[in-house]
């Protein structure tokens, strides 16, 4: 360890800083590891490199390439190790390069980290993060702008996140790190760049549940529920509705496993509409599972079905096309008013 | 040993390497390996320019790759500087019958697979996830999951076994492409069971570029990648990638043991990447300017030319017009690119399933209803 990762504050740290959402992340993982000795980061690229998105600059520079690791090329030797160094002591933070790249590692995921913990009795815990940058909009090949949330949140066993402002990522991979649950951390990659003010002061013990979903705006006519790189879509829909004089609530559900359904069914039994917006293909995203809730305990409120704008079903398009896949500003208004118009 | 000719390991990086033009351009004979293979090449003349004619065209086209992702006419390109020798003495070494696997960076065996160099620009441009037919060039898609395309070559070789296409002067053989990263992922060890378990006709082509992404090679092994191979029970051997009659004549001869039935081979490449991983790379981050330098010397075009130059091969004239073609040839690539069109949005439909289903009929229907409502309104 070297001299900087044993405690004491960074000087940097001011109240509400204004940071990207990616530098936000790296923030908040070095507070983790200044928080746990236990902490370690491992993945492709992330230490001298500090990863291809830079989440992980400088990390390995302060505290040493034993706690910042650059693995050989192999995502399921990524997380089975992990799993190794979890059952010894340790609190890895595994760094899956892009979302189209975890399936080597998804044996592990769904096999075992996920499964530990019930097969031990509950002796075993796997305090694992598994990052991932997720979703399209980057202009990039094939596999590197996939939305592959939902084959994590049907898994029994894990804890499904994703942030979508600087302040969430700070907190949220935070209050990850620090749970005993194995959890896969969704990153909105192309929010990465998009700033917004964090206090770097901020405690653990007054952080916003993590589980727990947000509402992002407050409105009253329909609710908009969102997650990741949606939500900023969804906020934006807001403001254009409100010019025609609609006024939308925008919920950002951050966690997707477990979600949180009482903040939902609160605003959806007020609004009486509910939109949920994804990337994702529809079928059986988590807009099914939200549109599935939704009808059985607010039925009697709602005024509409509960509609869905989400990927098609269909493999991730080349990026040239990928703005007609995405679901964007016009797609939510048109969702809105097909609500109005049931 | 015989006059020229040298045993492997003489001057050589750990563990060795096979060949047979030094970068200074000094011939060598032939090399004997200690399993007693013995490599050699009989290029006439026009042959020896031929290859450099490749080797050129193969490096000017690239830099017409890079110098259109630099102007924003592609999302992406991989490099392939500093790898021309692996891969057109690999590619050359290929017979008609043969079937290659790529990586995402082969386009130097693309070209030589007598494909028209744009074939690739579709993916890298955005315009589509890198379709083409691989039967019609015996060269498959580009594979971007690292390993995967390994074991779909071992299920490729298995099947020419079952069509007993081996052991005949006509028989075929697969080629594997992958990096010294790839090495690591369980694909591809698994690969190297599955192809000697079932003696498949198969030789895996390892170019060893020192780096994935930002990891040095000692972050995927600690022996040399080609003995790997020994510990799957079939022979590993290493090349001077940099040597274009090395790649050629123990690719060559890899592939017909493989096509006569003796089943899979290791070639590891052993050559440097000399650009960034790809456009989005920064490797002033991760290696230092003196590595990169030393490599220059090993050039792998450099040492061709001095070759052909000291045997009076081939003189300026030929050089000049060398670099003219490939010029002219970059250039119709560059326009060609250009005029790329951007596909219809509504082709996103298409191809998800030979059968077709009636689900992603009616989301092609909504989608087009949804855009017809915006029809004049200036979206
Ligand atoms: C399964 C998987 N994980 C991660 C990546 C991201 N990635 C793309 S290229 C690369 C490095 C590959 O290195 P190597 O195999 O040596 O091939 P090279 O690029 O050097 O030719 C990585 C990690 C990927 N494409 N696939
Ligand atoms: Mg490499």
């Amino acid at each position: 360890m070297t001299e900087s990762s044993r405690g004491g504050k960074p000087q940097s740290k001011t109240m509400g800083e204004t940071i990207t959402l990616g530098k936000a992340l790296n923030h908040g993982l070095r507070r983790a590891l200044e928080d746990d000795p236990k902490v370690i980061i491992m993945g492709e690229d992330v230490g001298k490199l500090g990863g291809v998105f830079r989440i992980t600059d400088g990390l390995q520079k302060d505290f040493g390439d034993d706690r910042v690791i650059d693995t050989p090329l192999a995502e399921s030797g990524i997380v089975g190790t992990a799993v190794g160094l979890a059952i010894r002591g340790y609190r890895p933070v595994c760094e899956i390069q892009f979302d189209g790249f975890v399936f080597p590692a998804y044996n592990q995921i769904v096999a075992q980290v996920a499964k530990m913990f019930y097969r031990s009795l509950g002796n075993v815990r796997l305090p694992i993060v598994i990052r991932i940058p997720f979703g399209g909009g980057i202009g990039a090949v094939e596999h590197h702008s996939e939305s592959p949330e939902a084959l994590f949140a049907h898994v029994p066993g894990l804890k499904v996140v994703t942030c979508s402002s600087s302040a969430d990522a700070y907190m949220m991979i935070r209050q990850a790190v620090a749970s005993d649950d194995p959890i896969v951390f969704f990153e909105p990659k192309r929010r990465y760049w998009e700033k917004g003010e964090v206090d770097l002061d901020a405690d653990l013990g007054q952080a916003f549940p993590l589980h727990q979903a947000r509402v992002a705006r407050e409105g009253t006519d329909a609710t908009v529920l969102a997650y990741g790189p949606m939500v900023r879509t969804a906020l934006d829909a807001a403001i254009a509705a409100a010019e025609d004089g609609r006024n939308l609530e925008v919920i950002d559900l951050r966690s997707l496993s477990p979600l949180d359904m009482e903040t939902v069914y609160r605003s959806v039994r007020r609004t009486g509409r509910a939109v949920v917006v994804h990337e994702a293909p529809g079928n059986l995203g988590l807009g099914a599972e939200l549109a599935a809730r939704i009808t059985e305990e607010c039925f009697y409120s709602l005024e509409a079905p509960v509609l869905r704008v989400t990927g098609y079903d269909i493999p991730y398009p080349a990026a040239r096309v990928e703005e007609d896949f995405l679901p964007d500003l016009d797609r939510v208004l048109d969702a809105v008013d097909r609500s109005f118009g049931w | 040993m015989a006059n020229g000719e040298r045993e492997v390991g003489a001057d050589a990086p750990a563990g060795g390497f096979v060949q047979l033009l030094t970068p200074d351009g000094e011939r060598v004979d032939s090399v004997t390996t200690t399993d007693g293979m013995t490599y050699s090449v009989d290029f006439t003349d026009e042959e020896y320019r031929e290859l450099y004619r490749d080797l050129v065209t193969v490096r000017r086209l690239d830099a017409e790759a890079t110098a259109l992702q630099r102007q924003g006419e592609l999302g992406i390109w991989a490099s392939l500087l500093g790898q021309e020798a692996a891969q057109v003495g690999s590619g050359r070494a290929l017979r008609k019958q043969d079937m290659a696997f790529p990586t995402y960076r082969e386009h130097g065996v693309l070209y030589t697979r007598g494909i028209d160099p744009i074939m690739p620009f579709g993916l890298f441009r955005g315009v589509d996830q890198g379709g083409w037919d691989p039967h019609e060039f015996k060269f498959n898609t580009y594979t971007i999951v690292i390993g995967s395309q390994t074991l779909h070559a071992t299920g490729y070789a298995m099947g020419i076994t079952m069509d007993g296409k081996t052991g005949t002067p006509d028989g075929e053989a697969v080629i594997a492409y992958f990096g010294d990263g790839a090495t690591s992922q369980g694909d591809v060890n698994e690969a190297f069971v599955w192809s000697g378990v079932f003696n498949s006709p198969i030789v895996f082509f390892c170019q060893n570029n020192q780096y994935a992404i930002s990891e040095p090679l000692e972050r995927q092994t600690r022996i040399p990648l080609y003995r790997r191979a020994a510990g799957y029970g079939f022979p590993g051997i290493r090349i001077d990638g940099n040597d274009v009659l090395a790649s050629y004549a123990v690719t060559r001869a890899a592939l017909d043991q493989a096509r006569n039935g003796q089943g899979p081979s290791l070639i590891e490449a052993y050559t440097y990447r000399m650009g960034a991983h790809t456009s989005s790379d920064d490797p002033t981050r991760y290696r230092i300017a003196s590595e990169v330098e030393s490599w220059k010397a090993k050039d792998p075009i450099a040492r061709v030319r001095a070759f052909l130059t000291k045997q009076q091969v081939a003189d300026e004239t030929f050089f000049a017009e060398v670099d003219d073609t490939a010029k002219k040839l970059a250039l119709d690539l560059r326009e060609r690119v250009l005029a790329m069109p951007d596909p219809e949005p509504v082709t996103m439909f298409d191809n998800v399933y030979p059968h077709g289903s009636p689900e992603i009929d009616a989301q092609r229907a909504s989608f087009e209803r949804y855009h017809a409502t915006f029809e004049g309104s200036g979206h």
